[in-house]
């Protein structure tokens, strides 16, 4: 094309495609790096010449001197601003991991409901979809936290669950497992179960592929696993400690506290993302042709194995993309913690420490640095997942 | 286990008697089998329970005194009163605008237009609303039957080009009004963009934030399928960082950061304006996704095609390719407009005082303390009316174009 | 090249559109206008324009306020600002422009407060504002005389019969972060070997209303605040101010290093009032005593010696604008604190000193 084209009359310069695009590229790269430099010599002499101070990142050694609410790690006034980082950075991934696994869970169940042939029922998932992707997360959160969790009532007056479980508006109280010594070898023996369990679906899946009657892999594998975990706990000696929660004093003691704030928070995500993911699922299996239902039908499949064995693989395909963003959108929007209470890394980095110290440069690099990898590793992940059962299917 | 569905038209295999009966519809909707009665229960239940919650609270528990006394701030915020009549102008040409252009454009007064024009009389119903507040609502309905009409008498050739300089001119003219011109003495002062807040801060955030991310987007997702290497790179770089922050550490950083970036002297940019330019940047990197999406799913046939016509790469781009790119990825673009509406209530973390921010200063006001519930609900209800019509409005422009149709 | 033109005329009306947009949200006068001085020349002498000449020029004070604090700083059902300190504001207005109502308030939270006004976007803060040694030094505040002499504390319920902080001892205090309220908590907790748990706010709503709901067993910050919160929870009289000062918070004005002229403005504007109570004048009787023989009062009137001129001010009746706009010291405390007020905030420490406090203002001679 190119050839042919030089062969006849070339254009002037100017119109010159080429040349056109070489000469852009290097005015878009000029004006680009331009600004860069423009921006960071102000900045550079900015802040020598208002603040006097250059950019270090050494007062992350120093004593942060606030306390933190909730922490999945040892923390108290003492340690460092950059343990301090490290416990908001936990929360959120505490938030995050919790959060995608019940959003898309309910996701998936008002997805199928959407699509039921059950009028109510498809229009209970309709309005429920309708209503939350249209109200913004944040007044979500907010009448979550201020409306919902903080009209609980008192701890005195919690409501006990069997287990027991206290329900107040300082959060929800758990009976939680202490593990005792035994705990190590008990690990080693479940991991000796995961091991099992994959041979045994092994072995399953290539008796499946000679007779052609594939069975329920997934299921045989976790009854394995069960059953080995099973003797195992019953043999040692109690590897694990139940830690029931009691009212004394000003709280609940004992068990784990899954505060108001963090319920709020988690609670709030997983409503309002589950209303997205929703809508992925239907599409997903909208996107499954009808002769492929009909083909199964006709082939003697109940409705369940259908949706279980025809259209989920299939429509696993089409959910897979947008879903892997709504995972991602979730972990951003977890940032929002802010606003009701919630130490994650937003609040913690990009709130108190940068209050109490005032290294804006400094914080905002880790902060935004720490947001970017995450998502950036999330869609590595999902990509090659993507890849994966692509191979699988094709 | 609920079947899933299939496709409306399995009913139509029906007989006609048990098409259109009203019990037939109940019995093959909601008791086919023994599984889908018990559903039909548990639902029927679950709805009684939420609607007597949501009754009761509305009609014996909340106090809705809040919402009428603060009426204004939650419109308008700090907008001076003694200027409130720009804002009112505002709407009564935005009526006028809409009527003309939905002539221009549509052509007839459709069912969407009467649902159009009945929104001030449903507004005017409103039981707290003073004489002028409904004269001026009925002046605006006026106004966009007046323009419907006139523009139906002229005779006017690009009706589409028309449209589109009316709709400029009106964006010009608002903004006039509502930032004012002249002396601080003057007929129209200027009222700084700090004081815009509640409902009209939001929908002009979010109006400015489509408008100017739209074509940022649009050259964004060129410019990563672009084949020139330094632009793909520059625009897959910027993309996938924006992507990969929230939100809510642009809109801090512009807050907290963005005067160190300037020079010395520099005059000091709106803290609104501000605001506006982080959620551009961060929606442009959204939009261009999704328009890559489209662009993506222009067959090769279609560029090959173009070049075999003689047209040069920017004649295709603009007359083949971004043409029917765009038509495919409407309804992901307004979902996308849908969440930059939304996301407009992050500013009020930042100490602006959009619809969220100004309700947070009602309940930090001493006659309204414990309001929380009756306030936040009106504030979800705004939003929700607003993204929901636009959710609405574009399934119907997808219905009507036929996108998305298998 | 038809579509090229198309091109460029979508081009204009899109630089136009934005231009248009850029001039609206752009405030003409809003920042200082350095004036850019040689390079060669010594660093040190940077021509800065005074402060009180960019107010002029701007024609309004923009006082850097709270909007978050009853009696303090809050929006208005008419979305004005009023309070304690935005009166404050409003009496520098009436100073320098002879015109309380020369000013806008800039909302800030606690944390951007500071970099608000280094940057030149504000003129002073007046923000229930603590001064403390660092923010006076590392910040490069300068802090005026202190309107409000506060202290730190604890509110609890009665009937948890909390009286000491080794009573909380497993308790969850609610706090408001960006705050040297936060520092303090955990400060004088780990002094007194109390564990407890923190649940910290982004503001004083949400902190307080956890609190009421009772999320928190107690809740903490500067006294004025828990008193002028207390009347507003759900049942005030459940609730108690415990007799333990977790710190000193003398709350003030403050301003940037370096104008000493705008300082001086800041801190006799202050002090005015508080004169104007020692001598008995108020916004009503103000003109009564244009004719006073006490030379003391005929000096803060501006009768005698130009004491305006001394501070920069035209305007040689510039107490007199503030006295009879704002009225004097307990005129303003009352309007915002006072009996007649749901606060009803005794007075303490912030009486004068002739009635047992500690308002003490220098003499204007």
């Amino acid at each position: 094309m190119q050839e042919t084209h030089a062969s006849q009359v070339r254009p002037p310069f100017y119109r010159d495609e080429r040349v056109l695009g070489i000469f852009s590229q290097f005015l878009v790269v000029f004006v680009v790096v331009g600004l860069g430099l423009f921006f960071y010599s102000n900045m550079i002499t900015g802040l020598r010449e208002k603040h006097s101070v250059a950019i270090s990142f050494s007062f992350l050694g120093q004593a942060a001197g606030f306390d933190i609410g909730e922490s999945l790690i040892e923390y108290s006034r003492e340690r460092t601003y950059l343990r301090a980082f490290v416990v908001g950075l936990l929360n959120t991934f505490q938030v995050a991991f919790l959060g995608i696994i019940f959003a898309t869970a309910l996701g998936i169940v008002i997805g199928v409901m959407r699509l039921s042939t059950n009028f109510l029922v498809s229009r209970i998932a309709a309005i429920y979809i309708d209503i939350f992707r249209n109200i913004p997360l944040l007044v979500l959160l907010i009448f979550w936290a201020q409306a919902v969790f903080l009209k609980m009532p008192r701890v005195a007056e919690a409501i006990v669950l069997p287990g027991p479980i206290f329900l107040s508006n300082r959060g929800i109280a758990i009976p939680w497992g202490i593990p005792t010594e035994s705990w190590g070898t008990f690990l080693i023996v479940l991991g000796a179960g995961v091991v099992l369990g994959a041979a045994v679906a092994w072995f399953l899946r290539e008796q499946g592929k000679r007779t052609g009657r594939m069975p329920l892999i997934t299921l045989w594998f976790l009854v394995t696993v069960a059953a080995v975990g099973l003797v195992g706990w019953i043999v040692l000696p109690q590897p694990m400690t139940l830690d029931q929660p009691f009212l004394e004093g000003f709280n609940t003691q004992g068990g784990k506290v899954l505060s108001q704030q963090f319920m709020a928070l988690l609670s709030g995500l997983i409503i309002y993302t589950a209303a997205f993911i929703a809508e992925v699922v239907r599409a997903g299996i909208q996107s499954v042709s009808k002769g492929q239902r009909e083909a199964a039908t006709s082939l003697g499949l109940n409705p369940a194995q259908t949706l279980r064995l025809i259209i989920f693989p299939q429509a696993l395909r089409v959910i897979i993309p947008p879903l892997t963003s709504q995972y991602l959108n979730l972990t951003k929007n977890s940032s929002l913690a802010i606003a009701i209470g919630y130490p994650d890394l937003f609040a913690v980095a990009g709130n108190t420490i940068l209050n109490q110290t005032g290294r804006e440069i400094e914080m905002f690099t880790m902060i935004m640095g720490t947001y970017l990898s995450l998502s950036l590793l999330t869609s590595l992940l999902m990509n090659i997942y993507n890849r994966r059962i692509r191979l699988v299917e094709r | 286990m609920t079947t899933v569905a299939g496709t409306p038209s399995d009913r139509s295999v029906l007989p006609i008697t048990e098409r259109y009966t009203v019990l037939g519809w109940v019995r093959r909707n909601l008791f086919s089998d023994l599984f889908n009665s018990l559903l039909t229960l548990v639902a029927l239940a679950f709805i009684v329970f939420i609607a007597r919650l949501l009754l009761r609270w509305a009609f014996f528990t909340a106090e809705w005194g809040v919402i009428p006394a603060n009426f204004n701030l939650i419109m308008r915020g700090q907008y001076p009163a003694t200027e409130a009549w720009r804002l009112w102008l505002v709407i009564h040409l935005l009526g006028g605008v809409v009527g003309i252009t939905w002539r221009l454009i549509s052509g007839q007064f459709s069912g969407a237009a009467r649902i159009l024009i009945a929104i001030p009389f449903v507004l005017m119903l409103i039981p707290f609303f003073s004489m002028g507040t409904r004269l001026n609502l009925l002046i605006a309905a006026a106004a966009a039957g007046a323009g419907f009409y006139i523009a139906g008498h002229m005779p006017i050739q690009r009706r589409g080009r028309a449209a589109a300089y009316l709709l400029l001119a009106y964006l010009v003219v608002m903004l006039i009004l509502l930032r004012g011109i002249g002396a601080e003495e003057g007929p129209m002062p200027p009222v700084q963009p700090i004081l815009w807040g509640g409902l009209l801060l939001s929908l002009l955030l979010a109006f400015f934030g489509i408008t100017l991310s739209f074509p940022l987007g649009v050259l964004l997702a060129l410019g990563r399928q672009s084949k020139l290497p330094a632009i793909r790179v520059i625009s897959v770089i910027y993309i996938e960082f924006i992507r990969g922050v929230p939100l809510i550490s642009l809109l801090f950083m512009g807050q907290v950061m963005l005067q160190l970036f300037l020079p010395d002297g520099f005059p000091l940019v709106d803290r609104v304006l501000r605001a506006l330019v982080a959620i551009t940047l961060f929606s442009a990197a959204y939009t261009a996704e999704n328009v890559r999406g489209g662009l993506q799913s222009i067959s090769r046939g279609q560029y090959e095609a173009a070049q075999a016509l003689g047209l040069s790469t920017y004649q295709s781009t603009m007359h083949i390719i971004l043409p029917q790119a765009l038509r495919a990825v409407i309804p992901v673009l307004v979902g996308q407009f849908i969440s930059l509406f939304k996301d407009t209530t992050l500013v009020a973390l930042v100490g602006i005082f959009d619809l969220l921010g100004i309700a947070r200063t009602i309940l930090a006001n001493p006659d309204w303390l414990g309001t929380q519930q009756e306030v936040y609900a009106i504030i979800a209800v705004l939003f929700w009316i607003f993204s929901y019509s636009m959710s609405y409005a574009s399934r119907r422009i997808e219905q009507r174009l036929g996108v998305g149709e298998r | 090249m038809k579509s090229m033109r198309k091109l460029n005329k979508a081009g204009m009306i899109l630089s136009m559109v934005i231009g248009m947009i850029i001039a609206a949200c752009m405030s003409p006068a809003a920042g200082p206008e350095v004036v850019e001085s040689d390079e060669a020349a010594a660093p040190a002498m940077q021509e800065v324009q005074s402060t009180l000449s960019i107010v002029q020029e701007r024609g309004k004070l923009v006082c850097i306020g709270n909007a978050q604090l009853p009696g303090f700083g809050f929006l208005d059902s008419e979305g004005n600002f009023s309070g304690f300190d935005v009166d404050y504001c409003r009496a520098i207005a009436a100073a320098i422009f002879g015109d309380a109502n020369a000013l806008e308030v800039r909302p800030a939270t606690a944390k951007e407060r500071f970099t608000i006004l280094s940057s030149g976007e504000g003129d002073v803060i007046i923000r229930n504002t603590t001064w403390t040694m660092s923010r006076d030094t590392d910040l490069g505040m300068n802090f005026g005389p202190t309107t409000f002499y506060d202290g730190q504390g604890l509110m609890v319920r009665k009937e948890s019969g909390v009286a000491t902080l080794q009573d909380l001892q497993g308790a969850s205090v609610c706090v408001v972060t960006g705050t040297t309220t936060e520092l303090n908590l955990a400060d004088q907790f780990a002094a007194a070997g109390v564990d407890y748990e923190a649940v910290v706010f982004e503001d004083f709503d949400q902190s307080f209303n956890a609190y009421d709901e009772g999320r928190c067993d107690a809740v903490t910050t500067d006294k004025s605040s828990l008193v002028s919160r207390q009347t507003t929870l759900t049942v005030p009289g459940d609730h108690v101010i415990i007799n333990v000062t977790l710190s000193k918070e003398p709350l003030g004005p403050a301003v940037r290093h370096g104008d000493d002229q705008w300082f001086d403005i800041v801190n006799w504007v202050v002090y005015s009032t508080m004169l104007a109570e020692e001598h008995g004048i108020t916004s009503q009787n103000v003109d009564s005593y244009m004719d006073s023989n006490d030379p003391n009062i005929r000096k803060l009137l501006g009768l005698e010696g130009d004491f305006c001129a001394k501070i920069g001010l035209s305007n040689a009746g510039c107490f007199v604008d503030v006295i009879k706009q704002l009225g004097n010291y307990a005129e303003i405390y009352d309007r915002n604190l006072g009996p007649d007020t749901v606060f009803d905030l005794p007075r303490g420490l912030n009486s004068l000193y002739t009635d047992g406090g500690i308002l003490y203002a220098p003499p204007i001679r």
